[in-house]
């Protein structure tokens, strides 16, 4: 990594009010993020092919398909949710701009949480956007598709706050990438449960606002809390290293 | 109150006191749970429906028990470790893991073992069933981050927050035989209300479920004595325990 490529975090001082400190850190996330576009691809690679690998692994046949794509598609985005997290901190964990965020007057979890929105702009949004053409590969009817994409646009903020937490608890050690996915999966079955649980009840022509309604309160859940969570272990991560 | 929360801090003290408890345990532990599975494995009547295969309830649900308290008191412990850094929190969170990760298992296999009979499949993607595999899953987390860590303060403290994390799925495991239709049956023991069984089933499963508390009881002061020796090995008392020890 071209380390001189990286704008370095402005200094932000006390007279910056929280909501200002929390689009800076946004911005400046967006920015690196565009500056080495390979990562933001590579999710997306990654989501097209897991994909691919259901039709020619199992099976071809249009009923398989229609009646599993919505799944297939939630398994393949969490995946790629899942692998993209390691970066979430990572180099500025390397860099050292993680400590100076930790040390800004402004409160940790509003930094953190502007960075987990900024991960999920980089990565979450494109997968819903992507979505749409994946379920027509996979023999979905336009309904099933456009509850699908509402289903990924609740559910991929859930597992970018989710998984923040797992990031920033397994900064730094050795085999963080398994470990990560180990912490982390088990949270996020429900988010799974739920929004494939969604396309399947409208497939079936069942009242779906219930299944939105739950997904929304997970989204709420999280975005109010994983937040705290994720600032006290990145504290952690930082005084261990 | 706050001398004795003082004290509990201190893992001399709770080495002495657990060494004066732990016979007690043992012996009340051990009886109780061999009371209630010979009563229950041989003496209590047969279900009406299921035969004699429903007296795997005599172990399952003990064993099923123990996975969710374990998991809560886990829980406690981590709050204790985050608000104020009490070694033996560390100590218990650490050493009781593995243990309710055992009990999980044994919970989910004598399900499964009952299961094939009566519902005649080994296992279903039912929300009592899934969510109880889930929980395997985060035990199994926080061992696996516990051991990932070498600092052990820092690996206590993350331990802490993951496990306060996963406290969320355990409300979903208690009520998910109530929210949704599932095949496995409501709760056999309620504290509001009389149990649906006759007393002569519902005493030995009670017997041997305190049984086993106290069991754990034992293993959990057992383990957590070792855990203290190896980490304050290098204090005073423990040099002098060991002296004594081998004099």
């Amino acid at each position: 990594m071209n380390a001189d490529r990286r704008p370095a975090l402005k200094p932000v001082s006390e007279s910056v009010g929280p909501i200002a400190a929390m689009a800076a850190v946004f911005a400046r996330d967006v920015r690196v993020a565009f500056r080495q576009r390979q990562d933001l691809l590579n999710p997306l690679l990654f989501f097209i092919m897991v994909v691919t690998l259901f039709p020619l692994g199992v099976s071809p046949e249009v009923a398989f398909l229609k009646q599993s794509g919505a799944g297939i598609l939630w398994v393949a985005a969490l995946l790629s949710v899942l692998l993209s997290l390691d970066h979430l901190f990572r180099h500025d964990f390397d860099d050292g701009t993680l400590e100076q965020l930790v040390l800004q007057p402004q409160p940790l979890f509003l930094l953190v949480l502007a960075k987990t929105a900024a991960h999920w702009v980089l990565t979450g949004l494109p997968l819903v956007l992507l979505a749409p053409v994946l379920g027509v590969m996979v023999h979905l009817d336009g309904n099933s598709i456009a509850i699908l994409c509402l289903t990924l646009l609740i559910g991929t903020p859930v597992l970018s706050m989710i998984g923040a937490i797992g990031a920033a608890l397994t900064l730094g050690l050795r085999s963080a990438g398994v470990l990560l996915s180990l912490l982390i999966i088990p949270l996020y079955i429900p988010v799974l449960i739920f929004g494939t649980g969604t396309v399947a009840a409208a497939a079936e022509g069942a009242p779906v606002g219930g299944y939105l309604a739950l997904m929304g309160a997970f989204l709420v859940l999280a975005v109010t809390l994983s937040p705290f969570a994720s600032a006290a272990a990145l504290r952690i991560s930082l005084s261990n290293s | 109150m706050w001398q004795f929360f003082h004290k509990l801090g201190s893992p001399k003290w709770f080495f002495g006191i657990a060494t004066r408890f732990m016979p007690w345990l043992l012996a009340i532990g051990i009886i109780l749970l061999l009371a209630g599975l010979v009563w229950g494995l041989a003496f209590a009547p047969k279900d009406y429906l299921q035969g004699n295969s429903y007296r795997i309830i005599f172990i399952h649900v003990p064993t099923a028990f123990l996975a969710q308290s374990i998991y809560i008191m886990m829980a406690s412990a981590a709050v204790v470790t985050l608000v104020w850094r009490m070694k033996l929190a560390d100590v218990f969170v650490k050493t009781v893991a593995p243990v309710g990760l055992v009990f999980t298992f044994l919970s989910l296999f004598t399900g499964a073992v009952w299961g094939k009979p009566t519902w005649g499949t080994w296992w279903v993607w039912d929300a009592r069933l899934t969510s109880m595999l889930i929980l395997l899953f985060l035990y199994g987390g926080a061992i696996a981050l516990d051991r990932a860590i070498n600092d052990e303060k820092s690996a206590a403290r993350a331990v802490a927050v993951l496990v306060l994390v996963g406290v969320v799925n355990i409300p979903i495991i208690k009520y998910s035989v109530e929210w949704w239709n599932t095949l496995h049956q409501p709760a056999t023991f309620k504290l509001t209300e009389k149990p649906s069984m006759p007393v002569e089933m519902w005493v030995p499963l009670l017997l041997s479920v305190l049984g086993l508390y106290l069991l754990f009881g034992w293993l959990a002061c057992l383990r957590m004595k070792t855990e203290i020796v190896m980490r304050e090995q290098k204090t005073r008392w423990v040099r002098e325990l060991v002296m004594a020890g081998r004099g």
